[in-house]
């Protein structure tokens, strides 16, 4: 039983962190690509049309693999969760139909549209097709962030004697304080993800002076979208949904922190540290008076409460985990900050593209936004253990009581070698695109 | 509300297997038929072009028998493990080949993404007929084994096969002589509505051979299709029972009847549309008739311990159904205006639209 929870559990982790590789880019990059084709309206330089049209083949080469790694997520709701697919069904099945039903047809007919189109439609048109692409991809992030809004805060339910959650009101699915913080800040992060991809393969071209002309494009465009998408993402989106954590899962909340114990004054804020489970302690920890609590309440000495205030199954299962995830986001957050902001002032005195040290780090860069995502939804996931409906439905209660764990473990293993096969060939296509870059070729 | 939304599940998943249909259908026909290069070229991008749109409407079946039937989506999902997830490997492997094929200049790499397209397209065709075979089957509801329930009564866990293959076994898998007969016949089918797509689709060098290969395979079909009912009431003697009861539900069979039959004069039919148009009745009677064979049974349970699962006991509350009727109908209507946009505007032959990214 404990060797098929944590199958299950890790087949889903990673299903997922393959898969959201995808969605963050073309959520973000959907907008940029909207911005540049507003721009070629406007000023009928081609220029922003033939950036246009290439992020789209990258967006197209991204939702692909969206599509394919996506599917096996909605089955693995049934075929790994059945329980919880079969208690919660009622609930979480109506914002993930209405994902399927609102947000992927819009997404994935106006995509061939926009790709095949343009010729057919005229520009007004076309960049009405590239509008509902970015409406239908932020629709899909809408429906999935109010799935996970209702499992960390659960709203409008009924329970049954039978143990299944009823829908008792439906609007309350969209109006959860959850979701509006946890929504903006998840979009603002992708906006982040596709201005680094962008400003790095601007970069890229400066430095190796071929597409120069788009290379400074891309730049410049990458790094205004991936400042202030950057600062976004910390305030104020990522500090109401810090707020929204200390409310409603003050356990989480301190152990994502790192706060073992309570202090009598107002708490401190956490650099660097260990959590130390065996002393409850953090090793090495380089601290800030008082920090925390001004943040979280405004008020310099608000007492804070500690891990030691909360029972044991209040508390996540894997308290380590999730306070590396949160310091890692949270650290790569301020870096991106701090990296965007010498980009634009070098930008201001236009010496940017001649810097190579910072064009080289620029470059470089693009891994780090997917790694600061990623580990944001490992923090959300995280700290919602040990319940897959947080206080009420425990993960060990959700998994499919008939499936063994040889068989999941046999899964699991496919997923990898099939996933590592599949990221490869994703590698390629993209290079080769970039490579190619955006001029307009003949086949 | 239940057969409301039993009803639009049913129409989407009919509309999921017309259209991804006839891209697996035409992987099929390019796996045994296609040998000049021009010719594999212009069948992968007649499914290239399209196969992901087409599988948001499996998606789109998937969530809302989600949302609708819970714990029917619970039970099967589970229960079917296995093959559901190979199923999803195969979805993954043909969308690789598809995808990659144009991406490559030497031959020895477009030939492994040929075979990738096509093996996992015939594959796959295989796999959703041999699904099919199951639902009409049955399975042992509760894994019932001398009189005792070792799951819930509405859970179950299949292998993919037991030792005898047959479908009479105290414990049948997923693959019985059975169900791969009603896998042969979705292959068939599958291969028939692809042939009919690449001929109205392209100008390849083989579509006035396909026309034939049609006419063969349709003889097949209909020969297994005589064979199948045989065969279906020695597994379960009532399962013609909903047709004699309900006369009216005769309609369905008469459609996938109509196909056939029609499917015959292939060599006469002078326009391609119609053609494809009796390959989609096939299909759309195909899958109907089996669900109407069964209604209002989703999943018959094979022993008498437990019952059949249905749409009423496996259904979510009135509420939530009544709630996703209004969005529902709002989705549809939209989706309907994209469809229509999108195939105005890819009509025709797709020898002149653009391919590849």
């Amino acid at each position: 039983m404990e060797d098929m929870l944590f199958y299950d559990r890790l087949q889903f982790a990673f299903t997922i962190t393959f898969h959201y590789i995808f969605p963050q880019l073309t959520m973000g990059l959907s907008l940029m690509i909207v911005f540049f084709k507003w721009k070629f309206l406007k000023t009928k330089i081609e220029k922003y049309n033939n950036a246009a049209k290439f992020f789209m083949k990258i967006f197209a080469i991204n939702f692909t693999m969206g599509v394919v790694t996506g599917i096996p997520m909605e089955f693995q709701f049934g075929t790994n969760w059945a329980k919880f697919s079969e208690l919660t069904g009622g609930i979480i099945g109506q914002t993930l139909a209405m994902e399927g039903m609102f947000s992927f047809f819009l997404e994935s007919s106006f995509l061939a549209l926009f790709i095949f189109g343009e010729k057919l439609m005229g520009q007004k048109l076309h960049f009405l097709t590239g509008f509902l692409v970015f409406l239908g991809s932020w629709a899909s992030g809408w429906f999935i962030l109010a799935t996970n809004a209702w499992m960390q805060h659960p709203v409008g339910y009924e329970i049954l004697d039978n143990g299944k959650f009823v829908l008792e009101n439906f609007s309350e699915l969209f109006t959860n304080p959850w979701l509006l913080p946890a929504f903006l800040h998840n979009q603002m992060a992708s906006v982040v993800t596709s201005a680094f991809v962008m400003a790095s393969i601007g970069a890229f071209y400066i430095l190796r002076d071929k597409h120069s002309e788009y290379g400074r494009l891309f730049l410049k465009t990458g790094v205004v979208f991936g400042l202030i998408s950057s600062l976004l993402v910390a305030f104020p989106t990522g500090d109401w949904n810090a707020k929204n954590v200390a409310k409603y899962q003050p356990g989480t909340f301190a152990a994502m922190e790192g706060i073992f114990e309570t202090e009598d004054a107002g708490a401190e804020i956490v650099l660097i540290g260990q959590p130390n489970m065996v002393e409850k302690k953090l090793d090495n920890k380089i601290a800030v008076p008082n920090i925390l609590s001004f943040l979280t309440y405004q008020e310099w000495d608000k007492q804070i409460p500690g891990m030691d205030q909360f029972e044991a199954e209040e508390l996540p299962d894997n308290i380590p985990a999730l306070y590396y995830s949160y310091h890692i986001m949270v650290g790569l957050g301020t870096i991106f900050i701090g990296v965007m902001a010498l980009a634009l002032f070098f930008l201001w005195r236009k010496k940017l593209f001649t810097i190579k040290p910072l064009l080289w780090t620029i470059m470089f860069l693009v891994p780090f936004p997917y790694i600061a995502n990623i580990t944001g939804w490992y923090t959300a996931e995280l700290g919602r253990q040990p319940y897959l409906v947080y206080g009420l439905l425990k993960t060990s209660e959700g998994v499919s009581p008939t499936v063994s764990s040889g068989n999941t473990l046999f899964t699991l293993l496919g997923f990898v070698a099939l996933y590592m096969l599949l990221g490869l060939l994703f590698l390629v296509l993209v290079g080769k695109t970039i490579n190619q870059g955006p001029t307009p070729q003949t086949h | 509300m239940e057969l409301f939304w039993y009803i639009a599940i049913g129409v989407v998943l009919t509309i999921f297997f017309v259209l991804d249909g006839y891209d697996f259908g035409a992987g099929i026909i390019h796996l045994f038929f296609a040998k000049k290069e021009k010719d594999k070229e212009v069948i992968t991008k007649s499914a290239g072009l399209f196969w992901d749109s087409n599988e948001v409407w499996l998606v789109a079946a998937g969530g809302m028998l989600f949302m609708a039937f819970p714990s029917f989506y619970a039970s099967v999902f589970s229960g079917f493990y296995l093959p559901l997830i190979i199923v999803l490997w195969l979805i993954i492997f043909r969308a690789i080949g598809l995808e990659f094929r144009g991406q490559f200049k030497y031959q020895m790499w477009k030939d492994i993404w040929d075979k990738s397209f096509g093996v996992s397209s015939l594959l796959l065709a295989l796999f959703f007929g041999i699904a099919l075979g199951n639902i009409v089957r049955g399975v042992n509801l509760g894994g019932v084994d001398n009189g005792i329930s070792v799951h819930e009564g509405h859970y179950f866990f299949l292998p993919l096969w037991d030792s005898s293959f047959s479908p009479l076994a105290e414990h049948p898998g997923v693959i019985d002589w059975f169900t791969i007969i009603i896998g042969l016949i979705s292959v068939v089918t599958l291969a028939i509505h692809g042939a009919n797509w690449v001929i109205l689709k392209t100008n390849s060098s083989i579509n006035s051979k396909l026309k034939g290969v049609i006419f063969k395979l349709n003889i097949t079909l209909a020969i297994l299709t005589a064979f199948s009912l045989y065969v279906w009431q020695l597994v379960n003697p009532n399962s013609l029972d909903n047709f004699s009861h309900k006369p009216y539900l005769m309609v369905f069979p008469i459609i996938y009847l109509t196909g056939v039959i029609g499917l015959f004069f292939i060599k006469k039919i002078k326009k391609d549309r119609h053609a494809f148009l009796l390959s989609t009745l096939i299909i759309v009677g195909g899958i109907t008739s089996s669900l109407a064979s069964l209604f209002p049974v989703i999943l018959p349970s094979v022993n008498n311990t437990h019952e059949h699962l249905t749409i009423y006991n496996t259904a979510a509350s009135e509420y939530g159904l009544s709630v996703a009727l209004i969005w529902g109908i709002i989705g549809f209507v939209l989706i309907l205006v994209y469809m229509i946009v999108q195939k105005r505007l890819t009509a025709g032959k797709i020898d002149r639209m653009d391919y590849g990214h």
